[in-house]
């Protein structure tokens, strides 16, 4: 099984996620990332030609994705490591728990992967005895909260500097009361004391990837803060987890891929580590770890090749479409209830834990098309999240009153002399509901509105009535 | 369809053979709530030199096809693309549903070859107002006044699907008396999307109490939009804030026909 989900209780995770005064004070900082994304756009004029070829490149790698898997798996090989295929969650997670113990580890130093989070890695193994250390700031910080990320690419990103610093406080216990841990520079000298002692005892390094290169085997991570770089260099072992959509064929794709990859995603030109890591420490490498093992993960992304949905494949995690979302940046991204918010979220959720638990995702959409719109391999997200809501219209998972409400209406709509006069009685009775002020503030079957807005009341008559009889009176 | 085609030309008693005969797809929120608008919009492709007709019409499908019921967004589509069989061009006073006629039809006949080369034609000729003024017809000013500061809200499927974004505002700066501002954030989704504001109010309270705000820091008096939906959602929550802040469609303004009481206000409310 993969992580737990909340995703069917959306509605009642996003009135929590809105009546609570601190994380609503924490998510304006999200939108920081807009303003930078355009920005980093602006200043790279090839910038909108590089999405395009960031979509050929994931395009073809989809197309021939067993040929590249294993062309990748070979390359692997060569340079000394290992790779294992996972079908779905278990399977992953019993892989990497046997390779753990296989070298007796007892901690483990974590990079930020958002797959170790989808398998439910960290729980797995806890329960095992193995500590699982995750060493990129903003998880570490959700990690001593019990928390899971909220953000692909900024996990603690509902936080302030004050959440940190009190938590650093209860966790960190020979922390003295009076050091000032008031900026954010100071948060990080404190991690970093902490952590790098966590690194030092670490036997394994489990990092995600951004890339796998089929041409050299190689994986890439794209990090901030040097934590990847520590966790796959110094303990013993290093496991990379990733799923089958990271391949990419050659350097020179992934060289292309990161260009629109930060961009999109924090606004730089460039993260300010890129790592590459190909196959265990070498006779004549300074460093590096004796062992390197790949598990690549399905977990329900081959179901989607080939259908209705395998566009959503060629997602990169850059986050543009969660910065960008009004509905994200309202609610943060616990609220989608499992483990990727946002528009991708909204697409990729149903597809890998199934419809009926995710189903309210796609729905949640106003359709403002602006996830698409900065989308850097150019993901129909809005159509996707369209084709959901047919899925589920289809197969009757919809609510039943808005099933009936939504029949009701096409019955007026498909009868258009029927319509003209019950539309016309409607605006009547409406104009006269509203006719003191030209507005109601309560409307049953539409409190859904009137119980935030007032609702403007219609003007009388309807347009084509009163055209009708305008252009009857002068023939 | 000849009873339904009450042209507009008729009625000036003019009629010549170059003007093109444009149906107005009024859309129903201007239908049922604010004729005004349709009127406005008559006028301003009278004045441009168009023969309008209204073609008898309902709905463009858009709730249907947004809550997954493709059949009856077909069938709704199937109607329109026949009502509108005469007419050389179809204009929307929505970039909503605009959007629908110009990018969603031939999507939602993709698996019908006959039926998507007609929803093709159909989309080809299919534009937002404002779009089709400036970009087919080459209009560059208006002739109307308007004395008030007024801030243009992108709605998403006009700036997104359709490209509307200098058009209403090139328009705009030829109204005499009138002073265009910008929202901080004029490109972001005011939290409206038809049923969703309905099936999420909290979630769509959230967005719009945040557009409010942004209207209400660029000091407007008057917001302006080219679709009815997010107008409605715009000032229903400024009403209800108890905001002085108006709103109109860009139609009225452009057309001279700001007169009358804005959107959600009644004819008896004092002027503030």
């Amino acid at each position: 099984m993969s992580a737990v989900s909340t995703a069917s209780r959306f509605k009642e995770n996003a009135h929590a996620a809105l009546i609570d005064a601190r994380l609503q004070g924490a998510l304006s900082f999200s939108r920081n990332f807009t303003v930078r994304r355009s920005a980093a756009a602006e200043r790279l004029p090839e910038f909108e030609a590089l999405r395009d070829s960031a979509r050929a490149i994931k395009d073809h790698t989809l197309a021939h994705l067993d040929l590249y898997l294993e062309a990748y798996e070979r390359k692997v090989r060569e340079s000394g490591g290992e790779v294992h295929y996972a079908q779905d969650a278990d399977e992953a997670r019993r892989i990497v728990v046997g390779l753990c113990r296989s070298f007796g580890a007892k901690s483990v130093a974590k990079g930020k992967s958002m797959v170790a989070e989808e398998i439910g890695l960290n729980e797995a193994l806890e329960a095992a005895g193995i500590e699982p250390v995750e060493t990129d700031l903003g998880e570490y910080a959700i990690q001593l909260r019990g928390e899971r990320p909220s953000h692909i690419i900024a996990p603690a990103i509902h936080l302030t500097k004050r959440d940190i610093e009190s938590d650093f406080r209860r966790a960190h216990r020979d922390l003295p009361p009076d050091r000032d841990l008031s900026e954010p520079e100071k948060l990080l000298a404190e991690a970093r004391a902490v952590l790098r002692a966590k690194f030092l005892a670490a036997d394994v390094g489990i990092t995600g990837a951004n890339f796998l290169v089929a041409e050299t085997g190689t994986s890439i991570i794209v990090t901030n803060e040097g934590n990847g770089d520590l966790t796959q260099i110094l303990p013993r072992a290093h496991i990379v987890v990733a799923s089958i959509e990271k391949i990419v064929p050659t350097l020179e794709d992934a060289a292309q891929l990161l260009r629109v990859l930060s961009r999109s995603a924090t606004g730089q030109d460039m993260s300010v580590y890129t790592t590459f890591s190909t196959g265990p420490r070498r006779a004549d490498d300074p460093d590096g770890p004796g062992a390197y093992h790949v598990v690549v993960i399905d977990n329900g992304r081959s179901a989607m090749l080939g259908g209705a949905f395998e566009d959503m494949l060629r997602c990169i995690r850059c986050g543009a479409c969660m910065n960008h979302c009004p509905v994200y940046q309202a609610l943060g991204g616990h609220a989608y209830g499992w483990v990727y918010p946002g528009p991708m979220g909204a697409v990729l959720t149903p597809s890998l834990i199934g419809v009926k638990e995710g189903g309210q995702l796609p729905n949640a959409s106003t359709f403002c098309g602006r996830c698409e719109e900065v989308c850097p391999v150019r993901i129909p997200l809005p159509k996707m999240m369209r084709h959901w809501r047919e899925r589920e219209f289809e197969r009757h998972l919809s609510p039943a009153p808005f099933r009936y409400g939504l029949g009701f209406w096409a019955f007026f709509a498909t009868r258009p002399a029927l319509y003209r006069f019950s539309t016309g009685l409607a605006a009547r009775a409406l104009h006269l509901m509203g006719r003191s002020k030209g507005r109601l503030s309560w409307l049953p079957l539409a409190t859904g509105w009137t119980r935030w807005r007032d609702l403007a009341a219609p003007e009388r008559t309807t347009f084509q009535s009163r055209w009708r009889a305008k252009s009857g009176a002068t023939r | 369809m000849g009873e339904d085609m009450n042209d507009s030309a008729h009625r000036r008693g003019a009629g010549r053979k170059s003007e093109p005969r444009v149906g107005l797809f009024v859309t129903c929120l201007v239908d049922v709530i604010r004729p005004t608008v349709g009127f406005a919009a008559v006028k301003l492709l009278e004045d441009a030199g168009c023969r309008v007709v209204v073609p008898s019409q309902t709905c463009c499908g858009q709730p249907a096809y947004n809550a997954g019921d493709r059949l009856s967004a077909k069938a709704l589509a199937r109607q329109a693309i026949g009502a509108f069989e005469g007419c050389d061009y179809v204009v929307v006073p929505s970039g909503s549903c605009g959007g629908m006629l110009a990018r969603h039809y031939p999507a939602l006949f993709a698996d019908e070859p006959e039926e998507a080369v007609k929803a093709e034609r159909f989309a080809e000729k299919t534009h937002e107002l404002t779009s089709f003024l400036v970009d087919v017809l080459g209009v560059t000013k208006v002739d109307a006044r308007f004395s008030g500061t007024v801030a243009y809200h992108d709605s998403c499927a006009g700036l997104r699907e359709l490209g509307v974004k200098a058009q209403p505002r090139r328009l705009l700066q030829s109204v005499d008396g009138l002073s265009l501002v910008e929202l901080k954030e004029a490109e972001t989704c005011c939290g409206f999307g038809g049923l969703f504001a309905v099936k999420y109010g909290e979630i769509s309270n959230a967005i719009v109490s945040r557009k409010a705000e942004d209207i209400k820091n660029a000091r407007a008096d008057t917001v302006l939009a080219g679709d009815m939906g997010c107008l409605m959602n715009m000032v229903g929550k400024l009403q209800r804030e108890g905001s002085p802040v108006r709103a109109r469609h860009v139609a009225e303004v452009l057309a001279g026909m700001a007169e009358g009481p804005s959107i959600g206000e009644s004819q008896k409310e004092p002027a503030r």
